[in-house]
Parts: structure tokens; sequence; C-alpha cells
């Protein structure tokens, strides 16, 4: 008994096959979803993945949530189905208002690519029930513009509303407001974060396999919840 | 617009007025290459087919100063049963088992990089994935090989931030893996900055693709960008001749890489290999339509028709040899049948990607080119791109050379007291060529893919193919300028035993090369000495350890005025490996692990990095070569690797081993201990032995449980070793007993510091 987790290609995704690695190796069963095709395929969890979505023009994210299965995922999300955006993910969610605030071009100015402490602050999510409250993990950060920008009071709202999920430790790589790395939903259903736990799934391929508990989580809560 | 069309120069035309003066000469053509052209044609060219055969017999089209030297690497190439496509196509291809093959090609993109850093770098990426991609292959990771002019000069900091983000833009947007590659300052390459792409792309044996055009009546369809003014070199003199100095501007300019549109080029070609849906499929890179069209054709041995005007263009009011002859990037060439036409289209339009049907494959042996109904051009294709021009430049051992190689870096003064060798120590480690690339490599995305094991700062890159097996290759690319400045042959020997030597310490085996050999004018006889001889070492070596030559590049006139860079010969090797898991990572990591150097050192300081930062010498010989030994090391390696002997192994290159150990220390914050041996404790030794570029090096780390085993097998195949010291977690520091102690937080501070603070 497992379930079926969807992974959005939008022209332009880069990490959609690491996604969807992730979701096997958690014991998952992959779905691969086509942008232009407005049909999640009966999934139960869907991972908007990282990449550079129609090229980030314009601004990151912001032409692929107008995709015909975007306006699917959306409603889904409202309905309490959990959605993660990772990186580009991240700022699609954004983008589509099932998450405030907005990504930002780094302080530095560079796209950085580096191992990244992270605290788990939030372990109740559907994304993140498998960590430890203050758990440290160690997974990639690679982005150009990673920087999380929100005004004062919807920081202060996200924070005293346990709506951060993973802050950034031993460092900020791009300059996120009051190092926030990853938020939530008020359901905590969806998740964005900018560091890429697909890329943290095996010990060959990565700096640790931290990342795997986020797709084991969704597959647990989901496996339960019937 | 108000200026009016000029009425376009035709064959028609070109064979009434054989009188016509045209201007040969700025587009780089020999009066005798003119008239060869004429001959060819029996009447003048056209414009539009001057302007073919200037770009297609330029040097960097033809290479018509290299070819008569780069035949060795035919010639001596050692028998392999897994070369599936040779030399002369877009890229080699090797067998590397279990029906998948590898193609992977180095090219560079250095004068486009000195003009338009990012675009020209962005560019270099672009061009050389399209090359794998056209191969049938999917292109799976880049590397960069980089070379600047004084880390501190002022245009170097214009040059390389530049240059780094545009191959990290490019090849991260097309979620390519970069793991590894060459940073290198030296102000030789001042002016003159070398920036070399490596591709490697995978792909099943038999979805290997050619670029013939075959079948008579088969479509020719142009994919991808529309067509501008971008990359138009000399053909804007055309322009200039043909219009009043107020007519529209025609200068030319550097390509301008999407690589979106390159992404969905990539998805929509691999999706079209895999339906078979095309006969041949070539890229537009340099020359553009001019040398797609013609390297098709001659391919195919087949005739060809093209209409200029169903083109795509990005500005309407192109000329036809502009059309021909541009470098708008991201655009593919694809032969298809009529019956596969449609779904090719829709296949395309899946994708977004613009697809045209601009002419077909005809029978007999002429490309015939026109525009709104006129004949512009009608040539044998293979005219242009087989049959160019060939040269036996003359060759001439530098006048300087022998002043040169009798001033050795080994006489220079060296530190005498430990606290001397310790400064040298901090201060090479913190010098700009030995310093962390990290401020660069964190600008490249890693991790794309999933599949990548090994990336900077290890020795080489290695890829996992197959996560069943855990079959997998690895990538090392390597040169060394000064070495080559002071005995090109050996140079470049010594560039591919670095590179052999990268891939096996990853346990890796290598079997095959590709090559680009950055050079000054082949005008200088001693340049084209230096080229000659620098062949002749590259071919020698690869014969002597069985490698082929997969394919390269050449790029020729990187010089300013009459200082050229340094004969920089690029080897790029692959290896492969039976399963991944087994690889040999770098850096020292579990305590109480014997240290163990492999080879022999000798007191060899010429060319070496030593020399060059503490006294800013290059003069002598370079270390001696022992291809043999190279193998050898290379067996013992990978033995030890296959058989689990290893924890860790570093190659001794530039820095020699005090670099190695610097690094070694580093990766995981784990100090060690080094005892010198007792033949290198006296006098200035120690300095020898830390400091010394010696070839044919590398240390290892072996659990103390498997050390007498690994030793013996050293022993028994003859192989040199020796136990320099242990592996100190606890210390947090490099200590060389009984010279000095250097804490870990103060080499870090050293080593990682350099590249931020001169362009962060």
């Amino acid at each position: 008994m497992t379930a079926r987790v969807g992974v959005v290609t939008f022209p332009g995704s880069l990490d959609d096959g690491d996604a969807l690695r992730g979701i096997r190796l958690a014991g998952g069963e992959p779905v691969q979803l086509w942008h232009a095709d407005a049909d999640l395929k009966g999934v139960d969890a869907v991972v908007l993945p990282g990449g550079f979505s129609y090229g980030d023009y314009l601004r990151a994210g912001a032409i692929a949530r107008f995709a015909p299965v975007m306006e699917k995922i959306v409603d889904a999300a409202n309905g309490g189905m959990p959605v993660l955006g990772i990186c580009n993910g991240f700022q699609v969610l954004c983008e589509s208002h099932l998450l405030p605030g907005a990504l930002t071009r780094n302080t530095h100015l560079h796209f950085r690519n580096r191992d990244q402490w992270l605290k788990v602050v939030n372990a109740s999510t559907m994304w993140t029930q498998g960590y430890e409250t203050a758990q440290e993990i160690l997974i990639p950060v690679k982005n150009g513009e990673g920087c999380y920008v929100a005004d004062e009071r919807t920081l202060d709202m996200l924070e005293s509303n346990g709506r951060v999920v993973f802050r950034y430790v031993r460092g900020n790589p791009n300059g996120s407001a009051r190092d926030i790395a990853g938020i939530t939903n008020e359901r905590g259903n969806v998740v964005g974060l900018m560091p890429h736990p697909e890329h943290a799934v095996e010990e060959l391929t990565g700096p640790s396999v931290d990342g795997l508990a986020i797709f084991t989580s969704v597959l647990q809560r989901l496996v339960t919840a019937r | 617009m108000t200026t009016t069309e000029p009425a376009v120069d035709t064959v028609g035309k070109a064979a009434e007025t054989a009188e016509v003066e045209q201007p040969y000469g700025e587009l780089g053509l020999k009066e005798d290459e003119y008239l060869r052209i004429r001959e060819v044609l029996g009447r003048r060219p056209t414009q539009t087919e001057l302007a073919m055969y200037s770009i297609m017999w330029s040097e960097h089209c033809s290479y018509k100063s290299s070819k008569v030297h780069l035949r060795q690497f035919g010639e001596k190439a050692p028998k392999s049963d897994r070369m599936l496509v040779g030399m002369g196509e877009n890229a080699g291809v090797v067998d590397v088992g279990n029906g998948l093959a590898v193609t992977f090609k180095v090219e560079s993109h250095n004068h486009p990089s000195f003009v338009e850093p990012y675009q020209g770098a962005a560019t270099g990426v672009g061009g050389i994935v399209r090359d794998i991609l056209t191969m049938g292959a999917r292109p799976i990771a880049v590397m960069d090989s980089l070379r600047f002019g004084d880390a501190e000069h002022p245009d170097t900091r214009r040059v390389l931030p530049g240059i780094v983000a545009g191959v990290g833009g490019y090849g991260n947007s097309l979620g390519l893996p970069n793991i590894g590659g060459e940073v290198v300052f030296d102000p030789v390459y001042q002016g003159n900055p070398l920036v070399n792409a490596l591709c490697v792309g995978v792909m099943p044996v038999d979805r290997i693709q050619t670029s013939a055009s075959t079948g008579v009546g088969n479509v020719v369809v142009l994919l991808g960008a529309k067509t501008g003014r971008d990359g138009i070199g000399g053909v804007s003199v055309l322009a200039s001749a043909t219009f009043d100095a107020d007519g529209p501007a025609r200068r030319p300019s550097v390509q301008v890489g999407d690589p979106f549109a390159e992404k969905l080029l990539i998805e929509s070609c691999l999706e079209l290999f895999d339906r078979k849906l095309v006969v041949g499929i070539q890229d537009l890179g340099g020359a553009g339509l001019t040398c797609a069209l013609t390297e098709t054709a001659a391919a195919g041995k087949s005739g060809m028709r093209a209409y200029l005007e169903r083109v795509p263009l990005r500005e309407q009011t192109m000329e036809p040899q502009e059309i021909l002859a541009s470098e708008s990037q991201e655009r593919m060439l694809a032969i298809v049948t009529p019956e596969n036409l449609p779904e090719v289209l829709a296949l395309a339009e899946k994708w977004g990607v613009l697809a045209t049907a601009i002419g077909e494959v005809t029978d007999g042996d002429r490309l015939v080119v026109s525009w709104n109904d006129e004949i512009v051009v009608d040539v044998p294709p293979a005219s242009l791109a087989d049959e160019g021009p060939v040269y036996e430049r003359p060759l001439h051992r530098p006048a300087d050379l022998d002043l040169v190689q009798a001033d050795r870096a080994e006489t220079l003064p060296r530190p005498s007291t430990v606290d001397e060798l310790r400064s040298t120590l901090l201060t090479m480690a913190a010098s700009p060529n030995l310093s962390s690339r990290s401020w660069v490599t964190e600008q490249y995305d890693r991790y794309v893919q999933g599949n990548t094991v090994l990336a900077q700062p290890d020795d080489t890159g290695m890829i996992r193919l197959d996560e069943e097996t855990g079959a997998g290759i690895a990538l090392a690319t390597d040169a060394n300028g000064r070495f080559a400045r002071l005995d090109p042959y050996a140079g470049a020997q010594l560039a591919y035993a670095e590179a052999y030597r990268n891939v096996t310490v990853s346990g890796s085996t290598p079997i095959a090369v590709t090559n680009c050999l950055n050079f000054g004018s082949p005008e200088d006889p001693a340049v084209m000495w230096q080229f000659s001889e620098a062949v002749r070492g590259l071919a020698d070596a690869c014969q002597q350890l069985g490698t082929p030559v997969t394919g390269g590049n050449v790029s020729f006139y990187n010089q300013t005025g009459t200082q050229a860079i340094h004969p920089t010969p690029v080897v790029g090797m692959l290896g492969l490996i039976d399963d991944v898991a087994r690889r040999t990572p770098t850096g020292f990591r579990s305590d109480g692990e014997s240290i163990i150097l492999l080879g022999a050192t000798a007191e060899e300081l010429s060319g070496s990095e030593w020399a060059w930062v503490t006294h800013g010498h290059l003069g002598g010989v370079p270390p001696k070569v022992d291809l043999d030994r190279e193998r050898l090391l290379g067996e013992v390696l990978v033995a030890g690797s296959r058989d689990g002997l290893l924890s860790s192994a570093h190659d001794l290159s530039e820095g020699g081993l005090a670099q190695a150990l610097v690094e070694s220390v580093l990766r995981y914050d784990t100090g060690a201990r080094v005892v010198l041996p007792e033949e290198w404790q006296e006098g200035t030794n120690p300095f020898v032995f830390l400091f010394s570029e010696s070839a044919h090096r590398a240390i290892v780390t072996v659990p103390r449980s498997e050390e007498l085993r690994f030793t013996e097998m050293c022993t028994a195949r003859r192989l040199p070793w020796q136990r320099i010291g242990v592996v100190d977690a606890e210390a947090k520091a490099l200590e060389i007993q009984d010279a000095f102690t250097v804490p870990l937080t103060e080499l870090r501070k050293a080593h990682e510091g350099t590249l931020g603070r001169l362009f962060g």
C-alpha cells in the first residue's frame, strides 16, 4: 500500500527526474505530470520541482502559475492535498498565492550551490512530520533567486503561527529574511522551500540522506490517512 | 526602411561578369585560395558563395594549418573495440557496455569570451552541448577549463566574473551538472583568456545519429531559434562593400544565448531520435547554416536544394549571405522523410520549438540555394566542407628556447628555515592558482540529474550512468601551459599524464581522449613548431597508453601582437568504472589511517608553481615523463579501488605534495601528521619533497588493516611507495614533523579567501 505522488514538468523544469527518484526511494509511486494537461492523474500529492520554468523569464515562477495544470493544483491544495514546492516550485507557489512572500535575487548576486545546514522549525506539516523539531539537516542549496522576502507583518505572522518550516543555520546562503528557508500554509499541507531535499536522498550522490524524510513524511501521512 | 534593396548577386550574373572585383582579401582569403574557388566553380563566386568559402576555408572551420599534424591522432591511434564513431564527426562516440555509448568533446570559445565574457562563455557551453546532442546523446554533464591573465589585473576582474557567470548561467539553466575543470591565472593569457567547455552525453548504442543527408526527396528542416544578425563576422565586409556609408549598419555581434530555447531543443531532438523520425541531424554552430548545409550534403554525398526565404528571420532585411553566415544560437538542421514531416512538425510544436522545412535532398552533387527565386549559390558541397586548403606551415624551434631551458628553477633560492618553509606553504596555499576554487564552482549546479558521484574539488568528475548496475564514467581535464612552453612535447604528455592520473585516482580506467589545442598564430613558425611538438607528444602518449583521441578542437591566433599565449593543449580524459560505489574519493577522513605516497620524487622545480609564485620564474625543463610509470600507478590505483583497499586518493600536480596535503586535510576538516622520509630530511630537502612537481605520483590513505596488503601489491608491481604519515582527526592541524605545524583554521583562511577577495 503506497501513495501516488505527482511531479510536474514545466518547460524548463530540471530537477523533475530527481524528485521522481526521491519519491521512488521513499517508497512512493512517482507519477509524471505535464504542465499543459489539466489532469492530476489521480495523484495523492504533488511536487513542483526545481529548475527554470519558462526560462524564468519575466520573474521566476511567474509564467508557470498560469499553466493549465496549476489551476488543478491550486484547487487541490486549497482542498487539503499535500503540495511541495522546491526552489523554482517554491517560487511558483508564491506566485500562485498558495504561500505568502516572494523570492528575489540573492543579495550577493551570484548563483550559489553549496551544502547547507537547515534547522527544522516545524516538524508537524504533512511534509516534515518525519523530522524532529530543532533537528539540523544537511541539504544542498542551488539558486540565483532564493532570497525570501515578505513585509514585516507577514514575517511576524509566519513566525507566530509556526509557519516557518526550515531556517538556514551556520550561514545564510542568499540573504533570506530571518534566515527563512521554507514555509507552509495555515493547514500545513502546502510547503515551499529553496533547498533541494531531492539531492540528499542517496549517500552516493548527495551530502547526506537528510532529504529523504520529506518524501517519507508525506507518504506516511497519506497511507495512515486512508 | 528607406534604403532600396540592392539587386542580389546571382549565379547567372556571376557567370556573365567574370571581371567584377571581389573583396576576398578582406574576407580573409588568400589570392590563390580565391583563384581555386573560381577554378572549382568555373566562374567567379557570387557574393554569397564567396562568403561561404571564406567561412568554411577559415582556419576555424577548415583546420588548414593543423590538419597535416592532427592526422597523427588517427595514424597512431591504438586499436580500441570501443570506438563507435571516430574523429571528424561532431564528437567521437565510445561503447561503454550494457548497450550504452558515451560521447564527449571539448571546444574553445576564447575570443568571444574576451569580447563579451558572459555571452561568449554561455554560448561556448551551448555550442558544445549541441555537438553532443547531434550525436544522438542526452547531455549529462559539463566541465570548463578556464585560463585568465594575472589575477590582480583589472581586466581579469572584467573578464572572469562574466565568464564564470556565463558558464554557470547556461549550464545551470539546461540542468547539466558542472563536474569539474580548471581555473588558471598567468599573465600570458592577459587579453587572450581561454574558455574551453566540455560536454559529455550518453545514449543507447542504437540511437547514434549521423549528419549525412541521404534519400532524394527527403526534407531539410530547420529547428529552433529564428535567425538573426548575431555572430556574423567577416561577412559584414561584404555588406560594407555593397552599401554606402549611410546604409544600414552591419556590425557583427557576439552571439547571444537563450538556454531555455536550448533546453526545449534538446528535449524535442531527443524525442525525435527516440521515435526514429530523423534520417540525419546537424547542429548549427560556427558558420551557421553554411556549415550545416554543406556538411550534411557532403557527408551524405548528395545534392541539396535550400530556399533561404523560408528561413524564419529576426530581421527581415537580412541578406542571403547573412542568413547563411549567421551564428544565431539554439538551432539544428534535421533531414526527415516527407512521410514523417507532419509528425516532426507536431512534435516540435509540443515543445514550443520552431520547425520549418527549408529545402530537400536532391540527386547529384550540387548545393543549390535560392533567395526569392534567384539562385545565389550553386556549389559542390564537398569543396566547402572537405576539400578546403591544406597548409604545411613552416616550423621553427623558438630561438629563445635554449636560453629558457638553461635557466633552471632548481638554482633559485629556497626557503632554508622551518619558518620560511611554513610561510611558503601558506603563501602557496593562498596563491591564485592553488587556492580554493569554490568561489567559482559554487556558481555551478553540481547536483542536478542526481547522478553526480564526484565533482570539484575532487580530482575528477564522476557520473553514474545506470542506477541498477552502478556503471559510471569519470572525466578530467588538464593542461599545464608553463610545462608546454618549456617543452611542448613533454608538456602535452604531462597534461595527458595528469588527466590520466586524475581519472585513475578515482578508481576509473581511462579509455578515450578529447583535446582542445590552444595556441598563438600558426603563421609564426615558432608557434607552429610548438603545435607540431604538442600534437606529436599527445599522439604518442595516446598510442602508448592505449587511449584513442575521439575528437577535439584547435584554437589558433590566441595572441596579442607578437606575444602568443603559452602553448596550451588541454586534455580531456574519459574513464570507466564498473560500479561507482567503488570510487575512491579525495580527502582525509578516518583517524589513524596511513598516508602513502606512490611514485618517485626527484628534485624537479622548473616550471613549477613554486618557481612562479615565489620568484616569477619560468625556465628549465619540465619534470621527466615516464608514461609506463603512469600506467603502473593507474593500475595500482584502480586495483586498490576495486579491492576496497583505499579510503582516499589524490593526485600530485601543481604545488606538489604540499598542495595535495593541504587539499586533503581541508576537505573534511581532518588533520594529518607527516613524517619526512629519512633521505628527505637534510638541508632544503624537506622543501624539495614538499614542492617538487615530479610527475606520476599520488597520495592515498589506507586503513591499517589493509596497509600490508596494499604496500605488498605496490612492491610486487615495482611501484615505488613511501609511508609518509598518518591521518590525525584529533589534531585539527597539518603537522610536518620536526618542521612545523599549521592549524586547519589558519590553513583554511589562507586557502579559501583568495578568489572571493579578488572577484567577489
